[in-house]
């Protein structure tokens, strides 16, 4: 049966072709017919609660968010918050508690009900939270127009409201002043406002019982028959209520205060009130209210007897007690310590911190140790589910406060027990790097660190590399920890790398950030920056064991590990970017360099055969010299000759040039070194990958068969696979076509001066001399190539370029080297060697390894075809691998060894 | 011209893809992003994409018309950071309303060379809306959460100059996206409200969420459908979700807002994620089967691409949606 005479039964919920009401937190609430009633937490008011008052007053938010936290563990779904106190600046509050509220997860996960009568401060708590809010309340009490403006901000804010029973005559106080107001404001806010039915709630007043006055009998029947009559005939519209003031009468007796609660919405709920304002705490089990007490109560709410108010009272005096004890899971507390502070992390509590952190302290050797070993593993864990996508970035920071905490309680005694350190384990420098904006992140990381006692200069988002290395000599920090989120940050981060190796800064540099990752540290940032040592920094957790490892004794051991492990990432990494689909042999044959010869591109060489030159100048070489390798041999890095006037490198390299040009002088002059050089050129003809060179003219005699290796990467439509055959005419095409081979030394007796160095301890001369004769053996590789082009083989007779031409390698033909890209093959040395009997015509012999010794040698072929250039042939695969051996006549395991790192 | 709230009963429409990087691929200096309006600027304005939409407008209207080409329905402006409070980065704060009003205007433009040669395929603008580059519920400080860097009011303010930008410069649509704090949406949502109502406009809205982890949650903490429950009052044409993932790891919270949400819904994914190098690797096809996934369970009825996908990604797509029919829906 129904409460209300034109109703029967339990009310069923009718408005079906409308929307739910939806409301959110961080997450949703839907309140359907199923949800029955929605419990909203009371105890964040300052109206209702004592405590909470007097922690506002007191600025103690932080214990005011234990209060809303203790609400919602105790099942409230949505929170009522409410600063209206005269004493108060009750704006300021409201956006104080909302914006710290925010930053608390497990508090911010329902929805909240902004609750004032102050419109000014209503608005400014709508604008402080995200989720789908509650505005608690308006009404017609100041007139139509104030109601009506103030009910399309809320729709515009994208809030429900709730609408009091209440106009310019007063509060409703009776079933049909309920009614009379509740209609007319749902049709001003459906008709005029075009307010969501759905969410707009009615607050019909639920006012004191039993409160010895005549008037007040039926407050609690009138309340029930409202709301029905709201349900039954305001489309999709809700009803709530602050229960607590139906019990007012009997402060300070909560047996009786709970069954009246309980009681109340026991009716309410079947009459449809679906919402409520309610202390969880101060509510009994309706089933479990004693019979005799429920009977007394439900008397007084139902107004059944004249004399229930008496009878209650009197019954209240016998069941005094303290009510019920609050619940709330506190199980965790039972944990070992360790599980105990790792809860507290991960769930951000602090609460108990301080007093888990003592145990801590008390049973660890060092209070350091309580912050490296149990708050870190902690971290740790927070860290892994982070990562795991358990939790999110809001808890985080959270977790962040709770260490924070526990560190500051942990000072003093770190402070006292200190002796020998130093007040700050080191200086850290953080920057989110230039062009990006993000920093919330490297903000963690600079929270972790300052809990563990790092001094952290923070130089904030956008930061240019020159001011993040300016201060960082200027503060001399110990460590820089760079930030980013986006993409393009990466390429920044290898920016300020290059920077600090050039100005051979020697701080370990800490990668952080969203898109960086151990693979991008190792493979592009670690190698341009030797001086210091690079690490990634997976997230905030890591950042303390690692600028702990790097400022102490463990250091060296610590880089020797990591170097290791970015060498095995970069060597992954390779290997997997070269993963690329490979063509089958036959494929990538298909898809050969097809050059349209012609006979006029093929010059016929002025001097077929074996020149060989033993009587080389050294003098003459100089001017072939390419001077930037040297540089870069001494890792300078800039071009030649600019580098001479580089701002940073500059005096360097150009004190080192005339050392440089000092003993290259003396070589000269002195004859330290010999070059010799032998070159050859023989008709050719290509058969398939293979190049058959001819001991003459008639192309019958084979001298020597160069086996050469064909790309098989995949290329893009119109791009070929490469072998150097395709660079010599085909057999078939009964051209007349030609190739040619060199080797060249300039360290002939090197070794001697070498040794005198070395005997000297004077590496400085024994690296300059050698330094010297590779540049002098490349110098004459590239004099004997233009002496080919012009003279021997003679195609370019006419070529006049200068040696900055030369070394951009601006003429026609080349001169791929075996063992290198485009010639990966160094089998081919033997060959080669024989053809020209260099051996003995420039002394230059081959190691077992296929290595040339004096190292100051260069060896290679010549092709002159003008479509002829360098490539490499990457990776090849097994197919090729045991073609190759097929055609040279190795077995295919040792074609395998030579080939190795080019064998995908 | 036909409402794009009826033509999106009848077949699925394209979005166009990444901005940055189609820009990225003609490696702009200093100089191009300056040009000559910005010539004396005292601040570096290198990366400051938006500003192209002025100096450089050519660029932005060839890529738009790649969008095109490649067959998209829509394109969004270049107006992404177009907000005085991200634009305050390059002390541009005071070009913001000339930025929205001629990235709208040059789209527009192309646009209608589009709609005019293919009368039967109208092509769009949204204006797009990023998140700026503060957070209104969160706190860039940790030891101080309940600081911000930015209010609300200040975010209605930005974004209604941006708005009225865009709209006076001729969008069709406006889209506010990569939404990473639902707090700065409802700001950019009340600002445009605001902004229709003074002149007089009633521009479909669309909006589009980002989920930054494997949470399923946004930045600032809400789940799905806590997100769309937020945003809903504003009547928005679509509700969707772009950036951060690629396309497939978009699944599961697409079918939240399809299954949830009362409106049309949206997806702009990445091209996969990252890679190691910071690299979006994903091909076209690669994307296009992800997209055929929710074509074929009805998921979505605007779809297009987000960083690192090109007018090959987006042609793929465009190819795709010709074979699918709209999914039923509520709006």
């Amino acid at each position: 049966m129904s409460l209300h005479p034109d109703y029967t039964g339990v009310y069923q919920y009718k408005w079906k072709d409308l929307p739910f009401m939806k409301l959110s937190g961080l997450e949703p609430l839907v309140v359907t017919p199923e949800t029955n009633f929605v419990n909203v937490g009371e105890r964040t008011n300052v109206a209702g609660s004592k405590k909470f008052l007097r922690l506002i007053n007191e600025d103690n938010f932080e214990e005011a968010l234990d209060v809303a936290r203790h609400q919602v563990e105790g099942g409230a779904q949505i929170i009522d918050i409410n600063m209206d106190d005269g004493l108060i600046d009750g704006k300021a509050a409201m956006v104080k508690f909302l914006n710290l509220l925010m930053a608390e997860p497990d508090i911010a996960r329902v929805p909240i009900m902004i609750d004032s009568s102050k419109w000014d401060i209503i608005e400014a708590g709508l604008q402080c939270v995200q989720g789908k809010c509650v505005v608690n309340s308006i009404s017609l009490k100041e007139g139509e127009d104030k109601f009506i403006e103030e009910a399309k901000k809320i729709k515009q804010y994208g809030a429900a409201v709730i609408v009091m029973a209440f106009d310019e005559v007063g509060q409703a106080d009776s079933y049909e002043r309920r009614v009379e107001i509740c209609e007319k404001s749902y049709r001003i806010l459906v008709d005029k406002v075009k307010f969501p039915p759905q969410d707009i709630i009615f607050d019909p007043n639920i006012f004191p019982v039993a409160t010895g006055m005549e008037e007040h009998r039926k407050n609690a029947l009138d309340f029930f028959q409202a709301t029905r009559w709201i349900r039954e005939n305001l489309p999709g519209a809700h009803v709530s209520g602050g229960v607590s003031n139906v019990s007012f009468s009997f402060r300070g007796n909560n047996v009786v205060r709970e069954a009246m609660h309980s009681a109340f919405l026991y009716h309410a709920i079947r009459e449809g009130m679906d919402m409520g304002i309610v202390n969880p705490a101060m509510l009994e089990v309706y089933d479990d209210i004693p019979k005799d007490l429920l009977e007394h109560v439900e008397d007084v709410l139902l107004d059944r007897r004249d004399d229930a108010t008496e009878r209650l009272l009197d019954f209240a005096e016998k069941v005094k007690g303290d009510g019920k004890q609050q619940v709330r899971d506190m199980a965790w507390r039972e944990g070992s310590l360790q599980e105990r502070i790792t809860h507290a992390l991960v769930k951000g509590i602090t609460e108990f911190i301080e007093e888990d952190t003592e145990e801590a302290r008390q049973q660890a050797s060092r209070p350091l140790e309580v912050i490296e070993v149990t708050l870190m593993n902690g971290m740790n864990v927070v860290g892994d589910l982070f990562g795991a996508g358990k939790m999110f970035l809001p808890q985080v920071v959270k977790s962040a406060r709770v260490m924070k905490k526990a560190v500051a309680y942990l000072l003093p005694y770190i402070e006292a027990e200190k002796d020998e350190k130093s007040s700050s384990a080191g200086k850290i420098l953080l920057a989110t790097v230039k062009g990006d904006v993000h920093d919330i992140g490297k903000n963690i990381v600079g929270v972790v660190l300052g809990c563990n006692n790092y001094e952290v200069i923070d130089l904030g988002v956008m930061v240019p590399p020159e001011k993040i290395l300016e201060t960082a000599v200027e503060e001399q920090v110990d460590l820089i920890g760079l930030s980013g989120l986006i993409t393009p940050s990466l390429d920044e981060m290898v920016h300020v790398a290059k920077e600090m190796e050039r100005l051979e800064m020697d701080i370990p540099l800490l990668i952080g950030g969203a898109t960086t990752s151990r693979v991008h540290t190792a493979v592009k940032i670690d190698p341009v920056f030797s001086h210091g040592q690079t690490v990634h920094v997976l997230d905030a957790s890591r950042c303390v064991p690692v600028a702990g490892s790097l400022l102490s004794g463990e250091k060296d051991e610590f880089i020797e590990k990591l170097q290791a492990d970015y060498e095995k990432v970069r060597v992954h990494h390779e290997n997997k970017k070269n993963q690329k689909p490979l063509l089958s042999l036959q494929q990538a044959r298909d898809n050969a360099l097809q050059i349209d010869f012609k006979q006029n591109d093929l010059s016929k060489p002025t001097k077929l055969g074996v020149t060989v030159y033993d009587q080389i100048s050294l003098d003459d070489l100089r001017a072939y010299i390419d001077w930037t390798p040297f540089f870069q041999t001494w890792e300078l890095a800039g071009r030649y000759p600019n580098i001479l006037e580089d701002e940073v490198v500059g005096t360097e390299a150009k004190k080192l040039f005339e050392d440089a040009s000092n003993m290259l002088n003396t070589i000269c002059n002195e004859n330290w070194v010999q070059a010799k050089a032998v070159v050859g050129i023989w008709p050719a003809n290509s058969v398939g990958d293979d190049i058959e060179i001819y001991a003459d003219e008639n192309r019958s005699s084979v001298l020597y068969t160069q086996k050469t290796l064909r790309q098989q990467s995949k290329k893009a439509a119109g791009v070929p696979n490469i072998a150097l055959s395709d660079f010599v005419a085909p057999k078939s095409s009964g051209l007349s076509d030609y190739v040619g081979g060199f080797t060249v030394t300039a360290g002939l007796g090197i070794d001697e001066h070498v040794k005198r160095f070395e005997a000297d301890h004077d590496d400085y001369n024994s690296i300059m001399l050698k330094a010297l004769a590779d540049r002098l053996a490349e110098a004459l590789a590239e004099y004997m190539h233009r002496e080919v082009r012009v003279n021997l083989w003679g195609y370019d007779q006419s070529e006049t370029l200068n040696n900055d031409d030369l070394i951009k390698e601006k003429y026609r033909g080349i001169r791929p080297a075996p063992g290198y890209p485009a010639c990966p093959d160094h089998t081919e040395k033997p060959g080669l060697f024989d053809l020209l009997n260099s051996t003995q015509h420039t002394e230059v012999e081959l190691t077992d390894n296929l290595a040339m010794t004096p190292a100051a040698s260069v060896c290679g072929w010549y092709f002159a075809h003008p479509e002829s250039k360098y490539f490499g042939v990457g990776k090849i695969n097994m197919e090729q691998v045991e073609d190759i051996a097929r055609r040279k006549g190795k077995s295919v395991e040792e074609m395998e060894r030579w080939l190795g790192s080019a064998i995908q | 011209m036909v409402k794009i709230k009826d033509i999106l009963k009848d077949r699925i429409l394209v979005l166009d893809g990444a901005m940055g990087t189609m820009i990225q691929r003609y490696k702009l200096e200093e100089e191009d992003y300056r040009g000559t309006q910005f010539e004396n600027h005292p601040s570096p304005l290198k990366g400051n994409n938006d500003l192209l939409s002025i100096t450089r407008p050519h660029i932005i209207k060839e890529i738009h018309a790649k969008y095109f080409e490649a067959g998209a329905d829509i394109v969004e402006t270049n107006s992404f950071g177009g907000t005085s409070i991200a634009q305050d980065d390059y002390d541009l704060a005071s070009a913001v309303y000339d930025i929205n009003f001629q990235s709208a205007k040059i789209a527009k433009e192309v646009a209608q060379e589009f709609t005019q040669k293919e009368p039967n395929k109208p092509r769009f603008v949204a204006g797009s809306m990023g998140p700026t580059t503060r957070l209104a519920s969160m706190s860039p400080d940790v030891n101080d959460p309940g600081f911000r860097n930015v209010t609300y009011q200040e975010l209605v303010a930005a974004f209604s100059e941006q708005a009225k930008g865009l709209i006076e410069g001729g969008s069709d649509l406006l889209l506010v996206e990569t939404i990473t704090d639902t707090l700065n949406a409802k700001a950019a949502l009340h600002a445009i409200n605001e902004v229709q109502e003074e002149l007089g406009t009633d521009l479909p809205i669309m909006i589009s969420g980002t989920i930054t982890d494997a949470s399923g949650r946004t930045l600032s903490g809400q789940t799905t459908e806590a997100f769309i429950v937020s945003v809903e009052h504003s009547e928005p044409l679509t509700i969707g979700l772009n950036c951060a993932l690629g396309a497939s790891a978009l699944r599961p919270y697409l079918q939240i807002i399809r299954n949830k949400g009362n409106c049309f819904v949206s997806a702009h994914p990445n091209a996969g994620l990252p890679n190691e190098m910071g690299e979006y690797d994903e091909s076209p096809e690669q994307m296009a089967a992800q997209i055929k996934v929710f074509l074929e369970e009805g998921l979505v009825n605007i779809v297009g691409g987000c960083c690192g996908t090109t007018p090959e990604h987006i042609k793929a797509i465009a190819e795709l949606v010709k074979n699918y029919q709209p999914a039923a829906t509520l709006a």
